[in-house]
């Protein structure tokens, strides 16, 4: 049996509706991610599984047991929250061992589990400080310990690294994947950042305007995205607009007076059907117009700009129709930073299996 | 570089004389200078018609000089300290009733959505518009007909109904700056309501306790009006004899030094307040 349950959960704010008919499970011991853009419902949704709010229509079911009438404070889920919102006038080892004072747990019990909690995220030596006393990673780790401490059956975290810098968000990532799976404890996930969802989660479902857009694991969802919305959101992506114009094992498809591509094929599509192909940039083959590629998709273009990020190079290039395509290229050889200056002729190609045709 | 540095202290010191000068002055003038000429003349003989007899040279048979005779009477009569324990212990009801008031009021203003904020603030000091003399009066007449006039009772209604806004002010001003996420991380690490109050939103309003209590118990107790208009003779406080000293038996001397005594409480009070504040201030 699932974990958690969410059927059908509505929720309005006058006519507006915030979360529409969403439906999901998760499993226990999971990492599960709510990824969206802003205002997509994300904080919505995590209220009403906190007991914060109550949904307008649909259940939430924890353990088999619907939690309507649950009060917050009664349900065996925690929060960590974007602010920490930890207690000001309380030491980090007050803060700990709130929910183990508020469970009703004996003095040395408290005392054992809030020194383990400490270990558990580093904090050793800061037990006695203030809030106010604590850099912003400190203050993270503080309200992870918090909401760990008393093992709740999920713990809920809405962007609890958003107020981090990028260094020490990376950082915290890595240490949050740890205590995860160190302590078996299931988490629902909130960020509005893809790189983060896909690093961490083991499922991910993508939300856009209250609704989910795609619950999948990371790499299916980036290598296999269900619409544009998804394609875009998650990482990078190649746009052009198509038209099926033969099926079989492969599919066909017309790019306007681009001319015709080979990509893999899908199931109900038919002839005559009209959408968008998409490609990863880090798909698409880049070398000097004059080379040969194997590739059966090829097209001539100039490079309009590129981008040298460190790692790879970015480089866009104009295609005869005036559509602009990217291509990554790995700087593996050191001393080669870059192949292409902005002007020079170069050929794009991809192969058959590469980048989808999506009609929704 | 060294006389650079020299000039740099020579203007920050500049500075921090502008900067505290004035509110020193203003010290001096307001407080300092008043309770000096109190100190003198709580030593001196009372003048025949009220004021004060003079220092040196005063016609034969007339007191002059200095005397330490009232600070004998004070300490000499136990009747002055059961005075003084009266008006602390009518200061100190006043103030818990005042607390116990006003803290739901407060709350209640600080929780209610904003726009709603500032009217239900106007309404609490509303009273405040008519005349405060009135307004005791008007006390005379609701508890007239009940039989509950001159007694120390309707003194302490008549406290409490005049500080209670003095309570609310600053406890609405502290509870209103609470951060209403900690409310909702309380609830949510398994705090209920009263939990959530006791062990969040009480000790977070500490000072704002600590300034409304300062605010209403050092008022009241120099408070005369109200014992002599609604309490009976019994319930005379320190207030009470300090205005008798200078406009009934004309001893200003006397007058100086019981309100030097009553200073001298305060701010002994007031320090321990302050001590106990600070140290909420530092947990909070
Ligand atoms: N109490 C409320 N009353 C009216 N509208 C609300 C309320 N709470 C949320 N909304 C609206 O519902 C939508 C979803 O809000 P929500 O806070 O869930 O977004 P989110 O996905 O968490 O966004 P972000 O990433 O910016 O935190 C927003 O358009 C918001 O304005
Ligand atoms: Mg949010």
């Amino acid at each position: 049996m699932a974990l958690l349950e969410i059927k059908n959960v509505s929720r309005r704010f006058g006519d507006f509706t915030a979360v529409d008919d969403v439906s999901f499970t998760v499993e226990s011991g999971e990492f599960f991610t709510l990824l969206g853009p802003s205002g997509c419902g994300k904080t919505t949704l995590l209220r009403m599984i906190a007991g914060f709010d109550l949904p307008d229509s649909g259940a939430i079911v924890l353990d088999g047991v619907d939690l309507r009438d649950t009060p917050a404070e009664q349900r065996p889920i925690h929060t960590v929250f974007q602010s920490y919102a930890l207690f000001p006038h309380m030491t980090v080892a007050q803060n700990i061992a709130f929910p183990l004072r508020m469970a009703g747990k004996a003095d040395d019990e408290v005392r054992t589990r809030v020194r383990e909690a400490v270990a558990q995220v580093k904090l050793d030596k800061l037990e006695q400080r203030y809030p106010h006393e604590l850099s912003g990673g400190q203050k993270q780790r503080v309200a992870l310990a918090r909401g760990l401490v008393n093992r709740p059956r999920l713990l809920l975290l809405d962007e609890p690294l958003g107020a981090l810098d990028a260094k020490l968000r990376e950082q915290m990532q890595i240490e949050l994947i740890r205590l995860q799976r160190g302590v078996g404890v299931t988490f629902v996930f909130v960020t509005h950042s893809q790189a983060e969802a896909l690093a961490l989660s083991h499922r991910i479902a993508v939300m856009n305007h209250g609704v989910i857009e795609q619950m999948d694991e990371p790499d299916k969802l980036y290598g296999f995205p269900k619409n544009r919305f998804v394609a875009d959101f998650i990482g990078n992506v190649n746009m052009h607009e198509a038209t099926v114009a033969a099926t079989g094992g492969t599919l066909t498809l017309e790019l306007g007076t681009l001319g015709r591509i080979a990509a893999p094929s899908r199931e109900g599509v038919k002839a005559g059907t009209g959408g968008v192909f998409v490609i990863r940039p880090e798909q698409v083959s880049i070398r000097a117009a004059a080379e040969a590629s194997p590739d059966p998709n090829q097209f001539e273009g100039v490079v309009n700009d590129f981008l040298y990020i460190g790692d790879v190079t970015t480089y866009i290039v104009d295609l005869p129709d005036g559509k602009r395509f990217e291509a990554l290229l790995p700087n593996s050889a050191p001393g080669r930073a870059k192949f292409f200056e902005v002007g020079d002729h170069v050929r794009l190609s991809w192969k058959a299996e590469a980048g989808a045709f999506l009609d929704a | 570089m060294h006389a650079d540095t020299s000039t740099r202290t020579r203007s920050g010191r500049l500075t921090q004389w502008l900067v505290s000068g004035p509110p020193f002055v203003f010290l001096c003038i307001f407080f300092l200078v008043p309770a000096a000429i109190m100190v003198v003349a709580s030593v001196r003989y009372p003048g025949e018609f009220g004021a004060l007899a003079p220092l040196f040279g005063g016609r034969p048979g007339e007191d002059s000089g200095i005397t330490f005779e009232n600070y004998g009477v004070f300490f000499g009569d136990w009747i002055y300290a059961q005075i003084f324990a009266k008006s602390f212990g009518v200061a100190l009801a006043t103030t818990l009733i005042c607390l116990v008031m006003a803290y739901p009021v407060a709350l209640l203003i600080a929780r209610s959505p904003r726009k709603y904020r500032d009217l239900m603030v106007l309404l609490c000091v509303l009273p405040f518009a008519s005349n405060f003399l009135v307004r005791v009066y008007a006390w005379m007449i609701i508890l007239g007909p009940f039989d509950l006039l001159f007694s120390r009772f309707a003194v302490i209604v008549g406290m409490v109904y005049v500080h209670l806004p003095f309570m609310i002010l600053p406890l609405y001003t502290n509870l209103e700056k609470h951060d209403p996420a900690l409310l909702d991380a309380a609830q949510d690490l398994g705090a209920n309501a009263w939990n959530r109050f006791w062990r969040v939103t009480f000790p977070l309003s500490l000072p704002g306790i600590f300034s409304g209590s300062a605010l209403v118990f050092i008022p009241v107790l120099g408070m005369f009006a109200i014992p002599e208009i609604l309490g009976g003779k019994d319930d005379w406080l320190v207030g009470n004899l300090i205005k008798e000293s200078f406009l009934g038996t004309r001893d200003w001397p006397f007058g100086s030094m019981l309100s030097l005594m009553l200073t001298a409480a305060v701010l002994a009070i007031a320090a321990g307040a302050a001590w106990l504040a600070k140290r909420g201030v530092a947990r909070a």
